[in-house]
């Protein structure tokens, strides 16, 4: 037990416990006030999240994981490496959108693979997409949350534009369904029945494990994140510091592509509709909440991806009580956000462990 | 007796190691009070305890006989405490003036207000001969400029203990017999000052009293006027050092590096950086290029090591044009560099010890294979010069390179470069804040690289090292070449004509 401050999971796990806490206390008073008689039900189920449906409801956990994993991994990887990808967004739309296309129109492919390349074109167009604050970035020194903030509403109504012209069903008012590509189910449904669950939260996983190997384990790894914590020195190294840039942004947008493809090669997953707004797509941004809360560690994102999907789910069973639905979504939103707070705990709890060991 | 500060039985520790061990120190008024010893010793923790950035696990702390408790730097400043730390903590992006202001920014009508403050500043600034130009950004400005701004904020704040943690480590020669003058001014007008250095000369010069510290523990506090140079050094290493060294005889080969009429543009000014320099470094030789910081030292060294584009010449390296080459080339085929700037080139300060030993390598069949890093290489190695170079850490080859001392970092660097087996080094200023005990090791490292037929060619404002070490001396003054002089019989009178410009001849 000595020596528990230079712990890292011990520490960045209480860390993030303590924030996801916070966030609970602030949601239940954000109900008391709202809502006072049904504060204490509320706050249960909120905690209950994905329990209180039984096996369907941890499968809808899983489900909405998937893709909130995804974009917490393209945060992450390029924060890793020193870039904030704010972009993640655009590159989910982007991502769905060619899957969408891919899924509806290349009819030609065999059914068994056809949702594999429909997920391959959303990971290569959602990279493409980075590609370019990547480069700007490398090659000009753009500011990539600037840039990539252009390419997120660039993004959006050039995939309204395309969904009018390529895949739009009038009658229907939304775009045509992707349904000869949706993801392989694998008898999973039999285990949690009546549940939306799909490999898409396998495919997180393992891209998580992908993202750490690269990271931790392999010299484009260390080069990556020398570039991301001193250019200057990376340069000195001889590392090609510009190419690294880019090469981080195109991954960090694979991953955000990704998710897009997984999130909409579903049957229950919400209609490609002509949206306005970005934040009709919060996927994005979610992500940067789930790099956050899981410290930018692919593995703790997967973790931290569940936990967001379980707290997604307990909002939905909210609905069961005369709540209104904002104050829902606000309550989620607040755990969400505060779950962020994690790394501002984890150097609170290194000083007062230290402190702690010291006395002994 | 009326001490100002005194630090009673002071223990703080970290994890892997314990930085002070029940140390004492205590500084009378108006008294200069030098802190010495060893890379690693715990001088910037200590300091760092009474300016209230750490805290001390153990220990009183009084000012002026008041027990006080130091939570944090406010606390200190309130207390009249005000510190120039080892590598400065300015704003970069902003001006002079502000950064002086920062933190007691007089506010007009809720407005940031500087027409007093600029004057107070000037004031400050010519009643200690501090000159400074209050509208440069930090940036654009000189190491030395930089740090007459932090004692600027000092004195802003009628700080009245002030102390200086390493302030000559990168100063030029000339700086430092400033930053003396203006030291022995504040002592004598009643302020107290605490002077870490690693210069012994500078003790003596002006410092009152010393305080030894070796490994955490407080050796001694004894009167500089008394105790010799090598009495103190034995004192903080625990050995006798030997100052001047022993060189062989030179046995000079053929020449590894030819630089020829070679241009490099200035990013600050629309003259030329390097104008049409041309000399040669051979095998078996230490040739050091000597000169007043800012004449085109850096810009020669990045030109030479690749981080800079050429504008015209040729820079010729074991007989092949490399002018236009890659940085990781250049090193591939033997070239290491000792940058000037630690902090900025030198390291990834968020990489551990054991990571940043193999920035220059990682990619080499010893510690990868297909793309994966092989940690147990990795560690072997950073743990053999670890203890071949005696760096100093908490955790060995886990410490985080940022959690180091000063003068730790530097040998983490010194020993990846001498590590690679260059055939050429280029080290600038590599012995900045280094201890005594640690400057006689590189030197013989430098010298050991010059007898196994390497060439090193030295970049350095210490015109002890360069005269101690160097074989031969080339004068660099506004980016041109002055003057080839032999070490041997040059004096230091006529080395600072000729880097001073007023003196030059022509060379070849
Ligand atoms: N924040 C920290 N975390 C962990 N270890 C630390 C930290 N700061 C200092 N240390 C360790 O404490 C010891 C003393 O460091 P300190 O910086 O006080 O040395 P110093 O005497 O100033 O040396 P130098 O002359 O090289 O500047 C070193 O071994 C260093 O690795
Ligand atoms: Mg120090």
């Amino acid at each position: 037990m000595k020596n528990l401050s230079k712990n890292k999971a011990v520490i960045n796990g209480s860390a993030s416990v303590l924030s996801i806490l916070i966030g609970f206390g602030f949601s239940f008073l954000v109900l008391l006030i709202s809502n006072a008689p049904y504060s204490f039900v509320g706050l249960t189920t909120l905690l209950l999240g994905g329990f209180n449906g039984g096996m369907q409801g941890i499968g809808n956990v899983l489900y909405t994981a998937g893709p909130i994993i995804l974009t917490g991994l393209a945060v992450g990887f390029a924060f890793k490496t020193g870039l904030f990808n704010i972009g993640a967004t655009g590159q989910f739309i982007i991502g769905a959108f060619t899957a969408v296309y891919v899924g509806v129109r290349w009819t030609f492919l065999p059914v068994e693979i056809h949702w594999v390349v429909a997920l391959l074109a959303a990971f290569i167009a959602g990279g493409l997409w980075a590609l370019i604050p990547g480069i700007l970035k490398a090659y000009r020194n753009v500011n990539e949350v600037i840039s990539s903030i252009i390419m997120n509403y660039i993004g959006l109504y050039l995939v309204n534009y395309m969904i009018k012209i390529t895949i739009f069903d009038p009658t229907k008012n939304q775009a045509l369904m992707p349904t000869r590509a949706y993801l392989p189910v694998y008898g999973l449904d039999k285990i949690f029945t009546n549940s939306s669950i799909n490999v898409g939260f396998f495919i997180a996983v393992l891209m998580a494990i992908i993202a750490y190997i690269i990271l931790e384990k392999t010299t484009f790894g260390y080069e990556l994140k020398a570039c991301g914590f001193n250019r200057f020195a990376a340069e000195y190294a001889g590392i090609n510091s510009k190419r690294n840039i880019w090469l981080s942004m195109v991954i960090s947008g694979c991953f955000a592509g990704l998710a897009g493809g997984v999130m909409y090669l579903a049957g229950s997953a919400r209609y490609f509709e002509i949206i306005d707004l970005l934040l009709q797509y919060p996927e994005g941004f979610t992500g940067i909440s789930v790099a956050l809360l899981g410290l930018s560690n692919p593995i703790g994102i997967i973790f931290a991806g569940i936990f967001i999907g379980y707290i997604k789910i307990g909002g939905f069973y909210l609905q069961w009580y005369p709540i209104m639905p904002e104050i829902v979504d606000l309550m989620v939103a607040v755990i969400i956000y505060l779950s962020a707070l994690s790394f501002f705990f984890r150097a609170k709890i290194v000083y007062v462990l230290r402190k702690f060991e010291a006395k002994k | 007796m009326d001490y100002v500060i005194e630090m009673l039985n002071i223990t703080k520790i970290f994890p892997g190691i314990v930085a002070n061990d029940k140390i004492n120190f205590q500084v009378k008024k108006g008294e200069i009070h030098a802190l010495l010893g060893e890379n690693g010793a715990g001088k910037s923790t200590l300091m760092s305890v009474l300016f209230g950035l750490y805290h001390a696990e153990e220990g009183t702390i009084k000012v002026e006989g008041k027990e006080v408790k130091i939570h944090n730097p406010n606390i200190a400043k309130d207390l009249g405490i005000g510190m120039v730390h080892q590598h400065f903590k300015l704003v970069h992006n902003f001006t002079v003036l502000e950064n002086v202001v920062l933190g007691v920014e007089p506010i007009k009508n809720g407005q940031l207000y500087l027409k007093d403050a600029r004057a107070k500043v000037l004031e400050i600034s010519k009643k200690y001969n501090l000159y400074i130009e209050p509208d440069a950004i930090i940036q654009d400005i000189t190491v030395g400029m930089q740090q007459r701004v932090e004692i600027l904020k000092m004195l802003y704040r009628e700080n009245n203990i002030l102390i200086f943690d390493e302030p000559t480590a990168v100063l030029t020669p000339q700086e430092i017999v400033e930053l003396m003058k203006i030291m022995r001014n504040l002592a004598s007008e009643g302020k107290s000052i605490i002077f870490i250095t690693h210069k012994l000369n500078e003790i003596k010069a002006v410092a009152n009293r010393v305080t030894i510290l070796r490994k955490g523990r407080s050796i001694a506090t004894v009167d500089v006027k008394s105790t010799s140079v090598e009495e103190l050094s034995e004192m903080m290493v625990g050995r006798k050092v030997i100052f001047n060294i022993e060189k062989q005889a030179q046995n000079l080969g053929k020449p590894i590096l030819e630089v020829k009429d070679l241009v490099v543009k200035s990013n600050r000014h629309h003259k030329n950086a390097i104008n049409h320099v041309g000399f040669k470094v051979h095998r078996g030789e230490i040739l050091c290029v000597a000169g007043i910081e800012g004449n085109g030292q850096t810009d020669l060294v990045y030109a030479l090591t690749g981080l800079t584009k050429v504008e015209s010449g040729t820079i010729t390296y074991k007989g092949k044009d490399i002018t236009h080459q890659k940085v990781r080339t250049r090193s591939i085929d033997g070239i290491s560099h000792i940058p000037e700037d630690r902090h900025k080139h030198g390291l990834v300060l968020d990489y551990t010890l054991a990571e940043n030993l193999i920035l220059q390598t990682y990619f080499k069949e010893e510690f990868q294979s297909h793309g994966f890093l092989k940690f147990d290489n990795i560690t072997n190695h950073a743990d053999a010069l670890i203890k071949q170079f005696d760096i100093r850490s908490g955790e060995g080859a886990e410490s985080s390179t940022r959690s180091m001392s000063g003068g730790n970092q530097q040998k983490t660097i010194i020993a990846r470069e001498i590590d690679k087996d260059p055939d050429l080094l280029i080290a600038v200023q590599p012995t900045r804040g280094l201890d005594v005990g640690a400057i006689e090791y590189i030197h013989n490292q430098l010298i050991k690289q010059r007898d196994n037929g390497k060439a090193v060619l030295l970049i350095s404002l210490e015109l002890n090292e360069v005269m101690n070490i160097s074989d031969r001396i080339i004068v660099i003054y506004e980016g041109e070449i002055v003057g080839e002089v032999d070490p041997k019989t040059v004096t230091e009178q006529e080395l600072g004509l000729y880097m001073a410009g007023s003196k030059r001849e022509n060379v070849s």
